[in-house]
């Protein structure tokens, strides 16, 4: 494991993409064949079953350091990670071993089922035998949640650049499924185990943001436009009698959508679609908070599936007849894509995302108006003749957004954040004016820079009026202007509405806190996107 | 009746009518050391231990009236029995006792309890009433021994040569600076900027046995400093000179390269975790030392810290002030294009 905790500490202490890579390739280069499955699989969110919970995790480390419960919390609040707290608040240790990463992991996946108590005894051990970085990672591996820094594209580059290998068909390969018990990493690299996978899904083709007038895109009618749908995104892949729907996160979601089942038996082998899930009700796209309802359940219930019917809406055709056809032009994909959905037996289910005609950027742009009255984000634009990109490439794919909401609020609460910020007072709490009362309306942290974290953290600390726990009260005075994407009703929030993806816009100097908005200013929008 | 008050200008003794490390311009300023959160520009007097004159004529000027002290020796101020024991920080710094009528105070000013090599290392003093800081009180906080983070920096920098880089720490002027000098000058030639340079200088005066270092000036070849071992303060560590050097690799060395996050804030390509603070059981056993009825907490985590020992049975209060900000307030040092 220590081969690996000196490739955690390059990976952290560099916030270059080359280092990075070097690092990487330099790990694979090196370290033992067995490891290396593991490695990829916990880079690539392949969580292992949690053997040990961290209710468990936490109560042991607080009892073998002598500390009281509420200090434990105070470090947790003060590092933002529970493993690095844990780490760091033990004793140190009074051995040393040298195991290899997967004889840890495998060590911990036999733990799962086995009384409480040797769950312990093996945990306390492994603590006593490893030093701070490594137990770190001891500590994660228990959890599963690596998040290191390490994209899934820049992991493939590594990879591919370390195997001489072709990083799409790399990509491929450590997104299908795939078990790093059963498989060597020689084997994970030729992607031996995709042909005989059904249910590999191909990298998904992204956007970037339109910046620059869509006037300079050129001619219009070397583009197609098409509502940008604000649901999730989603492949589903029919291969050999089995569906298979996969979300952008790349996880399976194929069983929380019995509405898109009919696809199994409706759908040729040897399909791949790539579109939008949506809750789609009386032909009409719903907002987001509808199907929010529908996602992360085990189950659900008749009113779920009354209120929010899921529908897909289809974007592009990647697999026609088992062939693979993202070199195709997406004019020549669309025309098959067309010839899929007619022969569709079950109708107004899955659809083709309608394209928007226009014959100058001056009518899309007003047509784009629109955009919110169709619960749509906007306009996406793609060149008739791209191809079916791997990733992000910037110029055949453009997504126009409309302008979001905005809201100035008032800072009323700051917490220190976590990760790179645990040290500065970086998650703030925003209200808004009700009658004489403040009324909390969003969180957020994100939208500063380092520099105005660094002003406002100094704010916070001179004017705490009091302190929950890591929470501290502040004077009512910064005001910023927030920006959301949708707004819904809310029975959990006392204002009784909550933000969609809200985040800090700016820091508004010039206002004072009397010039904020008021929770009737919200109200009303909110009864505006319902309508 | 308390033979301290903390007041809005600083830590007061009333009987003696003089402060301790206050913020605000008083009659006499006792200080405990040279760092910027403890000794303002404008009080009419100063009283310190000896080795921090020099520190004071380098960053307030020449135009100051200095009382000086050695370890161990009392004097009586107004009838408080004042004396100043060594409290480990950095060169000069000093803990401050007062007696008045058989009750001891110590007012700790900030302290660790390794020896580093060049300050005189941290003596306990027993007392009736203790103030500490608690910069780092919290238990995740616990130093490696600096022998282990030392050997560390000597692989990173060795590390960093052969890969063409330059070695560039950032480091404290006072106090952090010269323990890296001291520590790492037989492996290889030191290179210091200005800020660093002309405290070493002032050491060297008084007495002090500190190895010699090279000022960094525009003439140098960066060939020569990418063999050897560049050091920086804090506000230069993002600066343009910094990028006018051979792959310049920078790694930090504070007590805050003990959390990643802290690492990945200052965004730099290594930490070390090597502090001028104590530890968390650095604090406790410092404490316990004293035997202190009542301890009370200034700059750091200071409600946790002081909630803690309430809990272990030292009656203790928070209190707030205005030190801790080292880093902030360390005067912003002048560029190497200018001199």
């Amino acid at each position: 494991m220590k081969r690996f905790s000196e490739l955690i500490q390059q990976l952290e202490t560099s916030n270059k993409t080359n280092d990075k890579i070097a690092a990487l390739v330099d790990y694979f280069s090196n370290a033992d064949d067995r490891d290396k499955p593991y490695v990829i699989a916990m880079f690539t969110g392949k969580k292992p079953k949690r053997p040990v919970n961290t209710v468990l995790l936490r109560s042991w480390a607080t009892e073998l350091s002598g500390i009281p419960p509420w200090l434990f919390q105070e470090s947790y609040s003060s590092v933002g990670d529970l493993s690095e707290t844990i780490a760091l608040v033990l004793p140190p240790p009074e051995k040393i071993t040298d195991r290899k990463l997967h004889e840890w992991i495998k060590d911990l996946a036999a733990l799962t089922g086995k009384p409480d108590e040797q769950k312990k005894s093996f945990i306390l051990d492994a603590w006593n035998s490893l030093d701070t970085p490594e137990r770190f990672i001891f500590n994660k591996l228990i959890s599963g949640n690596f998040r290191i820094g390490v994209s899934h594209k820049m992991l493939v580059n590594a990879l591919a650049k370390q195997s001489d290998t072709d990083s799409n068909k790399i990509m491929h390969s450590i997104m299908g499924k795939w078990q790093p018990e059963a498989i060597t990493y020689e084997e994970l690299i030729e992607g031996a185990h995709v042909n005989t996978d059904n249910s590999w899904p191909y990298p998904f083709c992204l956007a970037y943001a339109l910046e620059m007038q869509p006037e300079e895109l050129g001619d219009v009618n070397d583009w197609q436009a098409e509502w940008k749908w604000d649901g999730i995104r989603g492949q589903i892949v029919k291969r050999n009698g089995e569906l298979f729907i996969w979300s952008r996160g790349e996880e399976l979601v194929t069983d929380q959508f019995p509405e898109l089942q009919f696809l199994k038996d409706e759908l040729e082998d040897g399909t791949v679609l790539d579109g939008e899930i949506l809750s789609i009700k009386d032909g009409n796209v719903q907002v987001f908070s509808i199907l929010q309802q529908r996602l992360n359940r085990k189950t659900i219930n008749k009113s779920q599936l009354n209120d929010a019917p899921v529908g897909f809406y289809i974007y592009d055709l990647l697999e026609y007849e088992t062939q693979d056809v993202r070199e195709k032009t997406m004019s020549e994909r669309r025309t098959l894509l067309e010839e899929i959905v007619s022969k569709l037996q079950t109708k107004d289910v899955a659809l083709l995302s309608p394209i928007i005609t226009f014959n100058s950027w001056a009518k899309l742009a007003e047509i784009r108006q629109g955009s919110r009255e169709m619960n749509s984000e906007g306009i996406m634009l793609k060149r008739k003749d791209s191809l079916y990109h791997s990733g992000r490439k910037r110029g055949d794919w453009w997504k126009w957004k409309i302008n979001p909401y905005t809201v100035d609020t008032v800072m009323i609460y700051a917490q220190k954040g976590s990760g790179r910020r645990a040290n500065f007072y970086t998650d703030y709490t925003f209200a808004v004016r009700d009658g004489e009362k403040l009324i909390t309306v969003a969180k957020a942290y994100s939208g500063l820079t380092d520099k105005e974290i660094k002003e406002v953290d100094s704010f916070v600390k001179r004017n705490s009026l009091e302190k929950f726990g890591p929470v501290r009260t502040v004077k009512p005075e910064l005001v910023f202007e927030i920006a959301f994407e949708g707004i819904a009703e809310s029975k959990r929030h006392k204002a009784g509405l909550a933000l969609r993806f809200p985040r800090i816009l700016r820091w508004r100097k010039d206002k004072k806190a009397e010039e904020i908005n008021t929770l009737e200013d919200l109200r009303q929008l909110l009864n505006s996107t319902l309508s | 009746m308390s033979l301290i008050k903390f007041t809005n200008k600083g830590i007061y003794c009333e009987q003696g009518r003089f402060y301790i490390d206050p913020w605000q311009p008083v009659d006499l300023a006792v200080t405990t050391h040279g760092h910027a959160d403890h000794v303002k520009w404008g009080n009419k007097a100063y009283l310190c231990h000896e080795l921090t004159k020099p520190i004071l004529h380098q960053r307030l000027g020449t135009d100051l009236v200095i009382e000086t002290l050695p370890y161990n020796k009392q004097i009586d101020i107004n009838g408080v029995k004042l004396s100043m024991f060594p409290a480990g920080h950095v060169i000069g710094s000093a803990q401050i006792r007062l007696e008045y009528k058989g009750e001891i105070y110590v007012v700790s000013g900030d302290y660790k309890v390794e020896f580093d090599g060049i300050s005189t290392p941290f003596e306990p003093v027993k007392c009736h009433t203790f103030v500490s800081e608690s910069t780092f009180g919290l238990p995740i906080y616990k130093w490696q021994p600096q022998d282990i983070i030392f050997n560390q920096i000597r692989n990173w920098v060795s590390d960093n040569r052969d890969k063409g880089k330059t070695s560039v720490l950032v480091a404290y002027s006072l106090g952090k600076a010269q323990r890296l000098i001291k520590n790492l000058s037989d492996y290889c030639e030191i290179y210091v900027h200005n800020s660093i340079a002309n405290l070493n200088e002032g050491f060297v005066k008084a007495g002090v046995d500190l190895p010699d270092t090279i000022r960094i000036t525009p003439e140098l070849k960066k060939e020569a400093l990418q063999q050897g071992i560049v050091i920086v303060p804090p506000a230069m560590a993002e600066g343009k000179w910094i990028k006018t050097l051979q792959q310049a690799a920078t790694g930090v060395c504070s007590g805050w390269m003990q959390v990643r996050a802290g690492r990945r804030w200052r965004s730099a390509d290594a930490g070390f975790a090597l502090s001028d603070h104590a530890d968390w059981p650095g604090l406790l056993s410092a404490i316990e030392a004293t035997e202190a009825e009542k301890v009370f907490v200034t700059h750091g985590f200071t409600a946790t810290f002081s909630k803690y020992l309430n809990e272990i049975g030292i009656a203790s209060e928070e209190v707030k002030t205005q030190y801790g900000n080292e880093e902030e307030e360390e005067p912003t040092p002048t560029t190497i294009e200018a001199n």
